[in-house]
């Protein structure tokens, strides 16, 4: 067996339940290279002390069953199993983990709603796990909100049944000196399909990697991702989608705004389409749009293709400043700039957050980011 | 009544290395209500720039001669302001601005305007209408500003913010060029429909006749090497279509 095997984006990965297995990151790892270890007080490096207090409460739909198990739940670890040393961190330390499952056929008639809430996010770290089952054909809305402060890191696993249905609106709107590092793995069954809206808004380190891997045939992954980066903040998203079945589609889009000093966005995009994956059609995208000097992009898409026989696959990363010819243009109407400014940025990552299906989710999200654009237009 | 001064502008760009072209050398043009000038002359005369430095496109440096609107310093006004004084810039190749949606751009250019906002109702119906007069499938007021467009969608779109934005003056940047004759003709009706509404002023730029047995000139200006080397009436266009530039390029170099 030759390295066309394996694909090169995983040579380095491996997986375990077990701390010990990882080395603690030095920062200079594939994985860590962007991440600003000294910020994740202690979560990467076993000296984050568990005491901090993060709440959990769940508004479930009344076709969803909520459960909260402790770690000897045997669902539990089943579809994900932790990728790097936070991960492991997290899944050896949580105490209470979240099961939502949605049985066969249920349709869930309202989103279910999972907060997560830091009360103190200084003085030590929490640990969470939650896994979402959707049993065969049956679908659901989740929403995961975060607020508040903390020192965070969980895995969230999807195992979403055959021909079920899962949307997932993950929100991070932290308070500012929140550190949140989180794996969500969505595992797809035959023709399940998946959507995930991921918005990071507020934090101070925030690094999530949503990935999903397909079981069977005719799965379909729809990733979304809006994040807008102030002054200091570090927002960073991971994604890997493995198509390792034939015949099962995926779509990417992430889009961010940066402003201000030491605003800093990373998106890595990972796809592989192995040898057995033919037929598979994928696409993904990442647009950053930096509204000031001092912020900093690191976008890196990575598509490995071991398979000739694939359906479609492409990727696109693009980052840069507002357009003078769009203000130009808006502008040249009457538009004042401020205005032509905050057209441009919402139309932008609007394209996304209209996908967003949860009307209240939808409202926040967009009040969330005018809120952001005033912060800008406070500081010209 | 309205009136667009020009008085020996100057205007220059960047040259790509650290120098600067001089692009105009000396434009004096008045443009009155109720009147149509045509502006016409070979690729690379200076038309276009003339344009874009009357709207104030930042890559424009004026060095030297004024531009007012009824008196007022137009130089010395932002980009907006411009537009809200009543100058409007009917673009060659407007931008696509995806995530904006044609009816939200409209209103807010309306909104901005106008000073307030339009009643939502009234909006509708008016952009409704302004669609219908140029021909334009009414879906087009959701899609993404310009994204899209064919080539004769934008140009149409242009005239459709231009009847609906109601300026003093407006300035028109090839809006016939890369126009198949029946849309060169629903363009036409537009800009005509817009004279006739008001005291304005129109600024037609083209490097064709053809436009101008649509759209009927006062005056015709030729343009060559940065500035305007012969004027006339409308005969003058009739001149140009028969012996073309030659020997104003000759003259404008001279």
């Amino acid at each position: 067996m030759g390295l066309d095997s394996r694909p090169l984006s995983t040579l380095h990965e491996k997986a375990s339940y077990e701390v010990a297995d990882f080395e603690v990151p030095s920062g200079r790892e594939e994985e860590w290279r962007f991440t600003p270890l000294r910020r994740l007080r202690g979560l990467h490096n076993g000296t984050a002390e568990p005491i901090g207090k993060v709440i959990v409460e769940v508004q479930a739909a009344p076709e969803v069953t909520v459960e909260i198990v402790g770690r000897d739940d045997e669902r539990l670890g089943t579809a994900y199993v932790p990728a790097d040393r936070v991960s492991a961190q997290a899944y050896a330390s949580f105490t209470q983990a979240t099961v939502v499952t949605v049985p066969k056929e249920a349709v869930a008639s309202a989103p279910t709603v999972i907060r997560t809430r830091g009360e103190d996010g200084a003085s030590g770290a929490s640990y969470g796990h939650t896994t979402v089952i959707l049993e065969p054909f049956a679908e659901a809305t989740v929403v995961l909100s975060h607020r508040g402060s903390a020192t965070y890191a969980d895995n969230v696993e999807f195992v979403v049944g055959d021909g079920a249905r899962l949307s997932v609106i993950s929100l991070q709107d932290w308070a500012d000196d929140a550190v949140h590092v989180s794996h969500q793995h969505a595992k797809l069954a035959r023709d399940a399909r998946f959507v995930s809206h991921n918005i990071s808004l507020g934090g101070d380190v925030v690094r999530i990697s949503p990935s999903v891997v397909y079981d069977a045939p005719g799965g379909d992954a729809e990733l979304y991702g809006v994040y807008f980066a102030d002054g200091g903040q570090h927002l960073e998203h991971r994604l890997l989608v493995d198509h390792v079945v034939p015949h099962c589609r995926s779509r990417v889009d992430y889009r961010g705004a940066l402003q201000d000093d030491d605003a800093h966005a990373v998106w890595i995009g990972d796809v592989i389409i192995r040898a057995e994956a033919e037929g598979t059609d994928t696409y993904e995208l990442n647009r950053n749009l930096v509204l000031t000097d001092g912020t900093r992009v690191d976008s890196v898409p990575n598509l490995e293709i071991l398979t000739g026989e694939v359906a479609g696959a492409g990727h696109a990363s693009a980052s840069g400043r507002l357009d003078d010819e769009h203000l130009f243009y808006l502008q040249a109407r009457g538009i004042p700039f401020d205005e032509a400014r905050r057209m441009v940025v919402r139309g932008f990552l609007g394209q996304l957050i209209e996908r967003i299906e949860v009307d209240e989710v939808r409202e926040k999200v967009q009040e969330a980011i005018e809120a952001e654009l005033d912060q800008g237009a406070a500081k010209r | 009544m309205a009136t667009l001064e020009i008085r020996d502008l100057h205007v220059s760009v960047a040259d790509g290395a650290d120098g600067t072209k001089e692009i105009l050398r000396g434009v004096d043009l008045t443009v009155k209500a109720g009147e149509t000038h045509a502006i016409m002359g070979p690729n690379g005369s200076g038309k276009s720039t003339l344009a874009y430095a009357v709207a104030g496109h930042p890559k424009y440096d004026v060095t030297s001669g004024s531009v007012t609107l009824d008196g007022e310093d137009v130089l010395e006004m932002s980009v907006d302001e411009r537009a809200r004084a009543g100058l409007f810039l009917a673009m060659q190749y407007p931008v696509e601005v995806p995530g904006v949606s044609v009816s939200n751009f409209l209103r807010s250019a309306v909104t901005a305007v106008r000073g307030e906002a339009p009643k939502l109702r009234e909006f509708s119906k008016e952009m409704k209408q302004a669609l219908e007069n140029l021909a334009i499938d009414p879906a087009f007021a959701q899609r993404s500003l310009n994204e899209g467009f064919s080539g004769g969608e934008k140009k149409r779109h242009e005239i459709l913010q231009l009847e609906m934005l109601k300026p003093k003056i407006a300035v028109l940047d090839e809006t016939d060029s890369g126009l198949d004759v029946d849309a060169l003709k629903v363009v036409s009706e537009g800009v005509n429909r817009f004279s006739a509404a008001g005291d304005t002023g129109v600024l037609l730029i083209t490097h064709y006749t053809r436009i101008l047995r649509y759209v009927k000139p006062d005056f015709v200006h030729v343009f060559a090497g940065g500035r305007i080397v012969e004027e006339g009436g409308p005969e003058l266009a009739n001149v140009l279509e028969n012996e073309g530039y030659e020997k104003y390029v000759k003259a404008g170099v001279s």
